[in-house]
């Protein structure tokens, strides 16, 4: 009895498996079958939206105060910026010091996709995009500049509602 | 050859056999490794597999061979080399002159070897003496331990191989594989001879045994210990690599193919059709026609056959080295001897 039962539950239901995904494989899509694997190049899968494909910058959040660069275990992030003078935001006071970017580099080719440096970053400048399709024949051009990090946040996905109970960031 | 009608000199034929043969041998490889490798494994595993190379991928057994010729023929430092060499060729060669006792048609054979099984069984084994001087040339422990397993269980699996046979042989009374196709189609069925006598019925353990024992000489997952890629590294091929991995690789395919021709000829009924259909009693009243269609048949049988084969291959996990032998010593050998037996008592009493 017991020989009985184990060929039944382990060999032939182990060949019926098969035989099934194969038959569900075969049987065209509009009948409810097909693969569960898409065939890339001429059909994506859409990431979901907290995907980390790539990291985006947005430029004037940025107060180059390095902490991204800093917590960055790959120290794949540079950085470099100088002061600035910017008008007064009362009439009558003192002009502003503010600090302005003249270099925001990521290197791709090192990143590991940790986000740490969007976790660290005081000022929300620096988000996570789904998109992934960014590799390049030269190892040196995934250098991604400021601009192009910049260009990124056009694909960065609005951020989703919180949770019911969360809780809120406090406002001034 | 008599089917050509025209009287062809002895160099032609020869040069026909080895044409044919060459054709019987990697024709059933390149079917099985794109039907059932490339595809049906990749349709069991819910994907589609090649999509690119060809219509539906139909050309990338072409592109894979083109990239192993392409690949630069390595060889281990301190490897034996010239045996090294051969070894490959050892393995494919087998299956050649496996090949050679198969009948595809009335007419439509190699050879017509009086001991045709006996031969075929003999030779099969000689891929495993390939097999182990490649794990020993190799000067890798990997390729060693790989070629020992193989041989400890080739060795182990030929024999409920030939002991489920011999129940076809007694059956049939020959072991002339032609006269064994025509005992299957001439015969009856406790005296109804509407599907001749395939051996698959009347000889079902013997069947199951063999092909079992087939799955296990082919090294097919679940036993597949010899070549077990995820822990001895692809056992005897670690080393090997370009078109001398290719000749291992097409041997592997062809084997599978022509292992299936031969269970067909034994337990399927072979080229033939139930001779009972066209009124047909001996192997003289088969019409010449067989000799075209015969072939056809063969080949549908061998692909129901290593169906089968790649089927279990692509469902089962990997037995363990010790499983194996006592599956083979255990069970498989009792389980044949013990069909001999009733096979020769019910032969003496029908």
């Amino acid at each position: 009895m017991g020989i009985a039962k184990d060929f039944k539950n382990g060999y032939l239901s182990g060949l019926g498996v098969t035989m099934k995904t194969f038959v569900k494989t075969v049987t065209p899509k509009k009948m409810g079958g097909g693969a569960a694997t898409v065939q890339y190049p001429h059909e994506k899968e859409a990431p979901p939206i907290r995907a980390r494909g790539v990291i985006a910058l947005r430029e004037d959040n940025c107060t180059s105060c390095m902490l991204c660069a800093r917590s960055c275990p790959d120290w794949c992030i540079y950085i470099e910026g100088h002061k600035e003078l910017a008008p007064p935001r009362r009439a009558g006071g003192a002009p502003r010091k503010v600090n302005k970017l003249d270099r925001f580099d990521i290197d791709y080719a090192l990143c590991m996709y940790c986000g740490i440096c969007v976790e660290v970053c005081p000022f929300d400048a620096l988000f996570w995009s789904p998109e992934y399709e960014y590799s390049e024949p030269k190892i040196a051009d995934l250098l991604h500049d400021k601009t192009k990090l910049g260009e990124w946040m056009e694909t960065v996905p609005e951020a989703p509602e919180l949770e019911a109970g969360a809780e809120k960031k406090k406002g001034k | 050859m008599s089917m050509f009608a025209v009287d062809i000199p002895y160099w032609g034929q020869s040069l026909l056999r080895v044409l044919g043969g060459t054709v019987a041998v990697l024709l059933p490889a390149g079917t099985i490794v794109y039907l059932f490798l490339f595809k049906m494994m990749s349709f069991m595993q819910s994907r589609l597999g090649p999509m690119e190379a060809g219509p539906y991928g139909s050309m990338q057994l072409v592109a894979e061979v083109g990239k192993w010729l392409q690949k630069e023929d390595l060889q281990p430092l301190r490897a034996d080399k010239r045996i090294f060499k051969i070894a490959p060729l050892i393995v494919l060669v087998s299956t050649f002159i496996l090949v050679a006792v198969v009948p595809f048609g009335p007419d439509a054979y190699f050879t017509n070897f009086q001991a045709g099984i006996f031969y075929a069984l003999a030779v099969s084994s000689v891929s495993v003496l390939g097999i182990l001087i490649a794990g020993w040339s190799s000067a890798n422990k990997y390729s060693l331990l790989g070629g020992l397993r193989a041989a400890g269980q080739l060795i182990a699996y030929e024999l409920p191989m030939v002991l489920a046979v011999i129940g076809v042989v007694i059956q049939a009374g020959t072991l002339n594989l032609q006269q064994i196709v025509v005992a299957q189609n001439a015969g009856e069925m406790f005296g109804w001879n509407g599907l001749g006598n395939p051996y698959l019925l009347t000889q079902f353990v013997g069947f199951v045994v063999f092909m079992i024992s087939v799955q296990a000489e082919l090294t097919q997952t679940p036993f597949d210990m010899p070549i077990a890629e995820s822990e001895l590294v692809s056992g005897y091929m670690t080393e090997y690599s370009g078109f001398r991995f290719l000749i291992f690789f097409i041997a592997e395919f062809a084997n599978v193919g022509v292992f299936s021709l031969i269970a067909a000829v034994l337990f399927l009924g072979g080229w033939g059709i139930p001779f009972s259909w066209f009124g047909w009693h001996s192997m003289g009243d088969v019409d010449n026609w067989m000799n075209i269609v015969g072939p056809l048949i063969m080949v549908t049988k061998m692909i129901v056959l290593s169906f089968v084969v790649m089927w279990v291959r692509f469902s089962y996990p990997r037995l363990r080295e010790d499983q194996l032998q006592r599956f083979a010593w255990k069970v498989l050998i009792p389980v044949s001897l013990l069909n001999i037996m009733v096979t020769a008592v019910l032969k003496v009493i029908f």
